[in-house]
């Protein structure tokens, strides 16, 4: 047995370019790439774009799109510029998918890492817990938590990670089941190692690439849920919403329906492209060879 | 037998689970601003400290939190959500009057999303990759992406406002008095357009979700084993793929149930079917806490039941779950 | 029409997709299977062993696999020209197959009768009752224990090697002229093995059909085998008569292949007179409870360990064997305190590992160390190699930058490049990650390493090197081994004293060579007369001879 030598073994692709050769692999995921792209360039130029407040009146109400340079996306009943509360609105969907997805994974990976791998009564009283917030149909339980704690952004991103954190719960916890059996981490336990360190520095690298894949789903929840309460009119009313737009469109809706459309087609592009952005991570993360 | 007592052993299971969202309720109702006696004395337009502190000790407001925790506890069980001071009834009453509309719009949704998306998505796996996939795929992202209220809106522009075909709101015609199968059809035509906007990202969620299931299913050795005794698509798809791909997806259905009811909110809401969802949505609106905590608890009673039933039929559909 | 054979397979080639490690996983395959006659088809994994029997079935994953070329007769008739209805009126009814697993083969949704009962279905018109009584019947063929109420069975309710029973009566339920058999007894303790393999020629000989028989092992080819072919990375390298290959190989391949099979017969044993005991376990129990209670199932507890006693001694070599469900891997994780013992005492070095807590544990962690049964499995595949190695000495106090330089030395004390440090594990091969597996098990500098099943996941001439490792390794350092195996070949080569355990017990303990010559115990004479190939001895092959 000759010794294994660097020269048999292929040489190192830097990760990157690995990650970027398989998602590339599925055209779908490069449009959701390209379409969040849009999406973060809408916010980013959101302040360059006059007029900057989109709360405020910019024409003669009620113009149609594409009419004048002004308001080229036309304007509500109340002369608000649409274009402008675009920008604005996709700035307040990126905050809320991005932060109420980071609150609640936090909280779904904490809960299903400690239940998954300690199992037993561990496990048993927090499944309970999850199931006891799944059980609760989370849209009503948002609508309590934000009547009660107030709408403002803060509270609305805090409600919508409380009520979507159970689903990244038993993602990691059925991880973390899976994985504390395996070899590799009896291995390090046979080593003298602690549980926290086994559990966030042997296992949770492992584990996870599916929760990052679910994440997108979560991001688009996140902001299909924001929407949802600001059509209601509970959303918080110092910020352009999309879902707010669309609220308020509702009133003219038979003479001037664009003032629902426009928004709500920016929703779906946003959510779309985290979709599919998701199917790439999955592509990424969970390479399978397809059969083409 | 067994399936009794896999059944009693399965209900056993929701009791803490109920336990702990009266727990909640409670601490939401706690956490709230203002209690029962501030709501009465609003409505009464304002009294005198001493009467309201005559009222609190009434309603056991000046107890210790837990002996408060305890009798909310025990009035909750028997079904007692207290006092609507919006609709002046008791919020049980409120509450059971729109359960009805708000079932009837869950069990057609639900009916809607599971056949046509488990259809769908078989359909999708089978013809994997091809042309057919790619479109059922993509219609399927589509729905998935797309909001219930602004589906809802556009349908109304479309059927209700352009081509007159449908009803933009309520469950029947006002002042038509239908009566036997003429008020059934009128319902039923209320029905379309939220059922259609609440159903169609639950449709793609189970189309997808099977379309995965039947991939994965398809590629195991059982099926290879019936490939290799002769069979053909059609009966490998019908005796030895369907129901083991069915498994995953009958698993959520009940796990979904609870966001399709809070779905109903916004529909129910937009379409303006007296339901509990649109209930929810006035409660908030209203302040209404005694009645927006009932939907909660009642809600999740209907969940719970939801899931009891599913899992019995999921143990009916895999016979490797032993009953005892 | 009869005189033709009944397999003919003529210079097949099978293409695998872009991006494998070869174009070509089959590449001008040949052989024929005569009437009668078991064929067996040996290679190791990757040698596209199991995609010849797709090609014959039409079964390979198309389009990434696919024929290309050649030609495969059955008895005379061509199937590359069949249409897909043809090919699927051949299958299960005059060409049948036999898979590896068997608890996965069968839908698990289905009961066992009809799943046979589809095979008659499909491929004949008899009523209802005349398919069932053929279906007992066939359970009756294979020698199922109550044949009546296993056809009302549930796969999950009836045993693996039952199981691979009902397989086997699906298969011969047509009476096909070709049986194919892939790796069928591969997932099955010896026992069970023997008695499958009995009934596959029993059968085969009653019904008179040709059996292609797939398999990597060439014990299970001395049992059963007619004539023999050996493939090497898609290609035939030799074959003949099961006399010929087995004893007078002439291809280099071969003859390495059968030198690196183990001989049943052990050395002369070693002796241990004066050695220090190391390791002394006293009555271990483990009980798996029954969990549940109100909100869980019933569940039988199962007694996995009973009064459990053995010693080791410095620099000697225990091996605890048995067949699976037997205890001897939760002996082993109980030692290594991965698992709780129940009761008993483990001793190591006079210190009681069971009752031992915190950091006296911590600190005696350090003095057993183990090397697991899956290499891929056991090594973390997001660490490098370096930090694999290197991570118990400094978790135990070692300074990291000390810890990893003594790494790449271990690396080159398991004969692995010391390049290969800053390497991920998927980078390397099945053999290759074992050694890594070790040095880790070694970075501690170890009193005793308990390796449970090391060799199993491994291709023989892989297992050969990785055994001789470990020989060396033990005779240079003076380790004391505990060795957990099913494999009475490795055991007999590389243990000095092995332990027999059945259902738990340890039923017999002796010194390997007196153990093997004369079992006192009827489990171990059981266990001893199952292996299969046992009359076959592994001819000498010296090297140099080719």
């Amino acid at each position: 047995m000759s010794l294994a030598d660097p020269i048999d073994l292929p040489p190192e692709e830097p990760r990157w370019r690995v990650f970027w050769r398989r998602y590339r692999r599925n055209k779908a995921a490069v449009l959701g790439l390209v379409l969040l792209g849009c999406v973060v360039l809408l916010a980013a130029v959101a302040g360059l774009y006059e007029p900057v407040d989109p709360l405020r009146r910019a024409g003669p109400p009620l113009t149609w799109p594409f009419q004048t340079w002004d308001t080229p996306l036309g304007t509500d009943q109340l002369g608000r510029d649409i274009l402008a509360g675009i920008l604005h609105g996709a700035r307040i969907s990126l905050l809320i998918g991005v932060v109420a997805t980071v609150i609640s994974i936090a909280i779904g990976v904490v809960i299903g890492a400690l239940a998954g791998y300690f199992g037993g009564w561990v496990d048993d009283v927090l499944m309970r817990v999850t199931e006891a917030f799944q059980t609760v149909p989370s849209f009503v339980l948002l609508l309590a938590l934000v009547a009660i704690l107030g709408s403002s952004i803060e509270n609305i991103v805090l409600a919508i990670g409380i009520v979507s954190w159970t689903a990244p719960a038993r993602l990691s916890r059925a991880e973390f089941m899976s994985l504390r059996r395996r070899e590799f981490v009896e291995a390090v336990r046979n080593l003298g190692v602690g549980h926290t360190a086994i559990i966030f520095r042997e296992i949770l690298p492992n584990a996870l690439p599916p929760i990052v894949i679910y994440a997108s789903v979560i991001m688009a929840l996140a902001i299909l849920l924001e929407s949802a309460l600001a059509f209601l009119g509970l959303g918080d009313p110092n910020y352009a919403s999309w879902g707010n737009m669309i609220g308020q469109g509702r009133a003219v809706l038979r003479t001037a329906w664009f003032v629902s459309a426009i928004p709500g087609f920016a929703i779906v592009l946003t959510v779309l492209s985290f979709s599919l952005l998701g199917e790439g991570l999955n592509e990424v993360l969970n390479p399978r060879q397809k059969k083409t | 037998m067994a399936y009794l007592i896999y059944a009693l052993r399965r209900a056993l299971q929701a009791v803490p689970v109920i336990l702990m969202i009266m727990v909640g309720a409670f601490l939401l109702l706690k956490l709230a601003p203002g209690d029962t006696v501030d709501a009465l004395v609003g409505d009464m337009g304002g009294a005198d400290a001493q009467f309201i502190a005559r009222l609190r000790a009434e309603y056991g407001l000046d107890q210790p939190v837990w002996v408060q925790l305890w009798r909310y506890l025990a009035k909750m069980a028997q079904f007692d959500f207290g006092w609507s001071y919006v609709y002046e009834q008791p919020v049980a009453t409120v509450l059971l009057d729109r359960l009805g509309t708000t079932l009837m719009l869950m069990c057609a949704s639900l009916f809607f999303a599971f056949t046509i998306g488990i259809l769908l998505g078989a359909i999708a796996a089978r013809r994997a990759y091809s042309a057919t996939d790619n479109v059922i795929s993509t219609l399927g992202l589509i729905f998935y992406a797309t909001p219930s209220f602004f589906l809802s809106l556009m349908m109304i522009v479309i059927f209700s406002v352009k081509l007159g075909w449908l009803p933009v709101g309520g469950i029947r015609t006002i002042a038509a008095f239908h009566t036997g199968w003429d008020h059934v059809l009128d319902v039923a035509r209320h029905l379309v357009m939220p059922t259609a906007a609440l159903s169609l990202i639950y449709l793609a969620f189970y189309l997808r979700l099977m379309r995965a299931s039947v991939l994965e299913v398809a590629e195991l050795d059982y099926v290879r084993t019936a490939r290799a005794k002769g069979a053909g698509e059609t009966r490998l798809m019908v005796h030895h793929i369907m129901r083991n791909a069915l498994l995953p997806v009958v698993t959520l259905l009940g796990l979904q149930f609870s966001t399709l009811l809070g779905g109903s909110v916004v529909v129910e809401t937009i379409f303006s079917l007296p339901g509990l969802g649109q209930l929810a949505y006035q409660s908030v609106i209203q302040r209404d806490m005694n009645t927006l905590m009932g939907i909660i608890f009642l809600s999740s009673v209907v969940v719970i039941v939801v899931n009891f039933l599913t899992d019995l039929l999921y143990a009916r559909l895999d016979s490797r779950i032993e009953l005892a | 029409m009869s005189e033709a054979p009944i397999l003919e397979i003529e210079d097949l080639r099978v293409a695998l997709p872009e991006g494998s490690d070869r174009p070509l996983a089959l590449d001008g395959l040949s052989l024929t299977v005569n009437r009668g006659e078991i064929l067996c088809l040996v290679g190791e994994s990757g040698s596209g062993k199991s995609l010849a029997a797709g090609a014959v079935m039409r079964l390979l994953p198309e389009p990434s696999v696919r024929m290309t070329d050649g030609r495969i007769r059955l008895e005379g008739q061509d199937l590359a020209t069949l249409s897909e209805r043809e090919i699927r009126q051949l299958r299960g009814n005059r060409m049948a197959m036999i898979f590896q697993e068997p608890m996965t083969a069968l839908n698990p949704q289905k009961t066992v009768g009809w799943q046979i009962d589809e095979v008659l279905r499909l491929h004949t018109s008899l009523g209802r009752k005349a398919r069932a009584a053929r279906t007992l019947e066939m359970l009756e063929q294979v020698h199922i224990p109550d044949p009546r109420s296993a056809m009302n069975a549930y796969p999950h309710q009836v045993s693996g090697g039952q199981r691979q029973r009902v397989m086997i009566a699906m298969a011969l339920a047509m009476d096909p002229r070709l049986i194919i058999a892939d790796e069928p007894t591969t997932a099955l303790d010896v026992t069970t093995q023997l008695q499958i393999l009995r009934l596959i020629r029993e059968l085969q000989e009653s019904h008179g059909s040709g059996v292609l028989f797939i398999t990597h092992d060439f014990g299970v080819v001395a049992e059963i085998a007619d004539r023999v072919a050996v493939l090497r990375r898609g290609e035939l390298v030799e074959q003949g008569t099961a006399d010929e290959i087995l004893n007078r190989p002439q291809h280099p391949y071969t003859r390495a292949l059968i030198a690196a099979v183990p001989d049943l017969t052990p050395p002369a044993p070693r002796s241990f007179d004066g050695a220090p005991t190391v390791l002394k376990a006293e009555g271990m129990r483990k009980t798996f409870r029954a969990r549940g209670g109100i909100f869980g199932g019933r569940r039988k507890a199962v007694v996995a360990v009973d009064q459990v006693s053995f010693d080791l001694r410095r620099g000697e070599t225990l091996g605890i064997v048995g067949e699976s469900g037997s205890g001897k891997t939760t002996v082993a994780r109980c030692i290594t305190r991965l698992l709780d013992a129940d009761g008993g005492r483990v001793t190591l070095d006079g210190r009681d590992i069971l009752s031992a807590s915190g950091g006296d544990l911590r600190a005696m962690r350090a003095d057993i160390q183990m090397v697991f049964q899956d290499p891929m499995a056991s090594l973390n595949p997001r660490k490098r190699v370096v930090d694999l190695i290197a991570q118990g000495p400094i978790v135990h106090g070692t300074p990291p930058r000390a810890a990893r330089e003594q790494a790449r030395e271990l690396l080159r004390l398991v004969e692995l490049s010391p390049a290969a440090a800053d390497r991920y594990p998927h980078e390397f091969s099945g053999g290759q990650r074992q050694r890594i597996g070790i040095a880790r098990a070694l970075a501690l500098e170890p009193k005793v390493i308990v390796a449970d099943e090391p060799v199993s996941a491994l291709d023989v001439s892989v297992q050969a090197q990785v055994l001789r490792l470990l020989a060396d390794l033990r005779k240079r350092l003076e380790l004391s081994l505990l060795f957990v195996t099913h494999d009475l070949r490795v055991a007999a080569q590389l243990c000095d004293r092995v332990a027999v355990m059945e259902k738990g017990r340890v039923v017999e303990t002796g010194v390997t060579a007196e153990l093997f010559a004369n079992p006192q115990h009827a489990y171990t004479r059981k266990l001893l007369a199952s292996v299969p190939g046992r009359d076959w001895t592994p001819p000498q092959i010296r090297e140099d001879a080719a």
